[in-house]
This record gives C-alpha cells, sequence and structure tokens, in this order.
C-alpha cells in the first residue's frame, strides 16, 4: 500500500523531465514554413556595383546560403569572423542580405532621407564594415525598408537560408552562426544538396 | 465694419472646408486602422513573443502593421491577411493556431488532461465507497474480539 505514495512523486520526476528537455530549447527558434517552399524571389540592388541589381534567380544551379546582416546587429559582429574565415576556405558562395541598414538604427531618423541618401548612405555604411571586418559575400543585396526580409520570414538578424541548386529553401538558421552550428547542421546540408 | 463681418465670416467658412477636407481621408484611416488592430491582436510579435502584433513596439511590429495596412488598402480579407502572415512566420503568429494533426496535442492536451483527473477522480471515490462498505471487522475477528471482551469481564 505503501507503494501509493510515490505516484505523485514519479509524477513529479516525470515533469521535471518535460521542463528540463524544455530548458534546453530555445524558445526564439521558430521553425519557418519556407523550409522546402522556393526562395521568394526579388530584385534588389547591390552593394559593390551601382546600377546592377540582385536576383535569387542567379543563383540556379548553385547550393548557396543567404545571410541576412546589418551593421547596427550586435550578433552579426559575433557571427562575421566565422563567416569571414569560412568564406576563405570554401567555394560556398555567401550572399549577403543587408537589413534596414538605415532604418534599423535607432540612432538615425530615417523619415526625414531622401530615397537616393538612403542608398547612399546605406552603402557607406555596410562598406565601410566589410572594409573593417573582412567581406564574406560574393554579393550583398541592399533590403533597405525590409520587405523582403518580411517575405523570408525575418524577425530578428542574423538569420541564415540554406538554398538549394533549384532555388528551394532547405534550411534556416536563426541567430549568430557558432562553429557548432556550421559543423553540425550548415555544412552536412550543403554536402548533402551539393551531391 | 459690415466688409469686415463678411471677412471674418468667409475666412470662418474657408477654415471649416479645409478643414472638412482633411477630416474624408481621416474617417477612411480610422476604419483602416481599426481593421489593422483588429486583425494584429490576432497576431504574435515574433520579436517580443508575448505581445501581440497590435501592442508591440518592436521595429518589426511597426513594419508589419504598415504591412497589413498596405494588404487592407489592397482589399485583401482578413483570412488572406492571416495567410499571409502565417506563410512567412508559420503558425507561431497565430494566438489560435489551426486545429491539424501538428496541433492536436495542443487543443486537445487540456481536455485530455481534464480527462486524466476525472478518471482518477473516479477511480479514487469507488475505492472509498468500496472501503466504507466493507465490515470493519470479519467474522472471524468478531469471535476472537468476543472471546477477549469475555475474557476481561469475567
Amino acid at each position: 500500500m505503501k507503494q501509493r505514495f510515490l505516484i505523485p512523486l514519479a509524477a513529479f520526476f516525470v515533469l521535471l523531465v518535460f521542463l528540463a528537455i524544455g530548458l534546453t530549447r530555445d524558445p526564439r527558434d521558430v521553425p519557418s514554413p519556407l523550409k522546402d517552399k522556393p526562395a521568394p524571389a526579388f530584385t534588389l540592388p547591390q552593394l559593390a556595383v551601382v546600377d546592377t541589381s540582385f536576383s535569387p534567380a542567379d543563383m540556379k544551379g548553385k547550393v548557396w546560403l543567404l545571410n541576412v546582416w546589418s551593421s547596427w546587429c550586435v550578433s552579426c559582429r559575433a557571427e562575421h569572423p566565422l563567416l569571414v574565415a569560412f568564406a576563405k576556405e570554401s567555394q560556398l558562395p555567401i550572399v549577403g542580405l543587408s537589413y534596414k541598414e538605415v532604418r534599423g538604427d535607432s540612432d538615425i531618423n530615417a523619415g526625414k532621407l531622401s530615397p537616393d541618401d538612403e542608398l547612399k548612405l546605406t552603402r557607406q555604411r555596410a562598406n565601410a564594415w566589410l572594409a573593417q571586418r573582412g567581406n564574406p559575400y560574393s554579393v550583398v543585396a541592399l533590403d533597405m525598408d525590409g520587405r523582403v526580409g518580411i517575405d523570408y520570414g525575418v524577425y530578428g538578424v542574423p538569420e541564415t537560408y540554406v538554398i538549394d541548386k533549384a532555388g528551394m529553401i532547405r534550411m534556416k538558421h536563426t541567430g549568430p552562426i557558432t562553429p557548432d552550428s556550421l559543423k553540425n547542421q550548415i555544412m552536412p546540408k550543403v554536402a548533402e544538396l551539393s551531391k | 465694419m459690415k466688409l469686415c463681418t463678411f471677412l471674418a465670416c468667409a475666412l470662418l467658412i474657408l477654415a471649416n472646408a479645409a478643414m472638412a477636407k482633411e477630416a474624408v481621408p481621416m474617417a477612411a484611416d480610422v476604419a483602416v486602422e481599426k481593421r489593422m488592430i483588429e486583425i494584429s491582436e490576432e497576431l504574435r510579435c515574433l520579436v517580443c513573443q508575448n505581445e501581440s502584433l497590435a501592442a508591440s513596439h518592436a521595429e518589426l511590429a511597426e513594419d508589419l502593421r504598415r504591412e497589413v495596412r498596405k494588404l487592407i488598402g489592397e482589399g485583401k480579407t482578413d483570412k488572406e491577411i492571416l495567410d499571409f502572415m502565417v506563410a512567412r512566420y508559420g503558425d507561431f503568429v497565430r494566438y489560435r493556431p489551426p486545429v491539424k494533426p501538428t496541433t492536436w496535442l495542443l487543443w486537445g492536451g487540456p481536455f485530455l488532461l481534464l480527462a486524466g483527473g476525472v478518471a482518477a477522480l473516479i477511480a479514487f471515490l469507488r475505492r472509498r465507497v468500496k472501503e466504507e462498505a466493507a465490515p470493519v471487522l470479519s467474522e472471524d475477528e468478531h469471535r476472537r474480539a468476543a472471546a477477549l471482551l469475555d475474557q476481561s469481564n469475567s
């Protein structure tokens, strides 16, 4: 009869296990509904070459990474050296999506800028950042108003998408890439898609 | 003097007209704004996950509210706008996610717990009724008790 009093104790341990599992999961890592869907099309101005644009269709036939970043984003700063080192040793094209470079910075009143001035300032800031910290990107597209970001379901920079040869999103990584996530999540996916 | 009154009146009328003119788009905006708030109260802000899109001050929430306003302007229905958000951010953006295999446990879980609790309560009550109904002493024990009482009485 005494065993009956073990039931609440057992129930407590079951609860404990569930809570412990819950602690290891990141509530910010919301699964993207865009996984295994075509990467949304866009045409945006490029950073490096004035008067040229970039579109995901340009990357057809290649496996590539789309890395959403911003110079005001603190986590991007943490992630950047890893991307630079990775770009040096890997052939994988990394496309940068410069996300709300000017508008996202609360220090600037972007409403006062004309579209031309905003584009100029975006270029200036993004180039300065890449000159200082290294440029891992084969191309950088400028999403000044964050509209493309919305289509990709970006809710916090940095975010990284793995896109396959057919232009399908195969993986989304939220938050800064770490050596661990690069080695154990992104690279195996890229290897699998490059076959 | 008459001219003065006339001018004042004319100015007043003009001012009124000017104000009235401005008020028209305001009224339309209020309707759009009201619908926008109704829709965004159904949506979760992904930056501060416990706030609705209507209440959040996050920049992304501002962008998304602007997007909702634009979609309303394009004549989209509420469902189309919710679908737009779900297609980009997943079911998680909805405070009332749709009922489907992956959310069955979410919707049914509380009822499952309730059913479990009720079952445990019924089992407990039945056992108690049985225990109460059972004689406190068996016949054999009765006899032994009687014998003991006899012994002490004698």
